[in-house]
């Protein structure tokens, strides 16, 4: 089983680094380019096939390495 | 006192903080390994600067789950004193034994010089050496050390005296809220800095305010 973990900063917390790639967006000439956030894709293989597992072990990765749950959230998503 | 310096890999101000103990309080500290489960018995454990396991995933992340911090937050329960700095903070941060975070200074830049601070609290073994409101200038060597928290918790650090330095007016290096550079536990046993004592404490690497500190938690815990 394969999944992706996105770890982005939670709404409201300044995102120095995506402020600036936006301001570098907008010198390349992007004017259409608002807010940047950025954040993080981790790509996992696991094994086994009970995806409801899988979920349960994902979220209990994320709260406790994957993401820093003072600032960050997270969104798991199984691909295969 | 008997003193403990961690080490993990890619820990580079183990000996700075090994060589200031020594030279302050007569007895070299002991070195413990990241992989070690246990800590030997020590009145105060330091976990030093540098950039441990690579900074992988976010500062301070990897070491916070090593087994030797299982074993220094046990301790740290015990009331054993713990002193992080620079990337000791971000790793106490990391295992919440302090809160809030320290992100990305906010001009995206690594800090490094010499920075003005206030001492804001001496009610602690830490600081007792110190007078309120004395300024001392410690050397800061970081990228991330933007220290942020919900406005809730900066209020509480702040009314229950937790916030011991801050950063002097108008020399804040990375955009920290409440120019906030050091905090304690609620215990007030453990505290974390951004900005390097161990850094100075010898008038041959350029000043010498970093003493009061050891020799503070020396008089506390001899």
């Amino acid at each position: 089983m394969k999944a992706r973990v996105f770890v982005t900063l939670k709404n409201g917390v300044l995102d120095p680094q995506g402020k600036a790639i936006g301001h570098a967006l907008n010198n390349l000439g992007f004017g259409s380019v608002g807010e940047v956030r950025q954040g993080k894709l981790i790509e996992l293989a696991l094994t086994g096939s009970d995806e409801a597992k899988a979920r349960a072990d994902l979220k209990e990765m994320c709260e406790k390495l994957l993401a820093n749950t003072v600032i960050e959230k997270y969104e798991i998503e199984i691909t295969a | 006192m008997k003193a403990a310096v961690v080490v993990f890999p890619a820990s580079n101000c183990d000996r700075d903080a090994a060589v200031a103990l020594e030279q302050i309080t007569g007895h070299k500290p002991q070195m413990v390994w990241h992989a070690d489960s246990e800590v030997p018995e020590v009145d105060l454990i330091v976990l030093p600067g540098g950039f441990s396991y690579g900074d992988y995933l976010r500062c301070g992340a990897m070491a916070g789950q090593s087994h030797v911090m299982r074993a220094v937050k046990e301790k740290a329960e015990q009331g054993v004193r713990v002193l992080g700095i620079c990337n000791g903070f971000q790793v106490l941060t990391e295992t919440h034994m302090l809160p809030g975070v320290l992100m990305r200074n906010a001009a995206l830049k690594f800090v490094c010089k010499p920075v003005g601070l206030t001492v804001t609290e001496t009610q602690s073994v830490f600081t007792r050496h110190y007078k309120a409101g004395q300024r001392v200038e410690f050397p800061v060597a970081h990228g991330e050390g933007n220290y942020v928290a919900d406005t809730e918790t900066l209020d509480r650090l702040e009314g229950e005296g937790r916030v011991v330095f801050k950063y002097a007016p108008g020399e804040n290096p990375n955009g920290s809220e409440r120019d906030i550079a050091g905090i304690l536990n609620d215990k007030r046993n453990v505290l974390g800095l951004m900005p390097h004592p161990e850094r100075v404490c010898d008038p041959l690497l350029g000043g010498t305010d970093g003493k009061a500190m050891f020799e503070s938690l020396l008089e506390a815990l001899s």
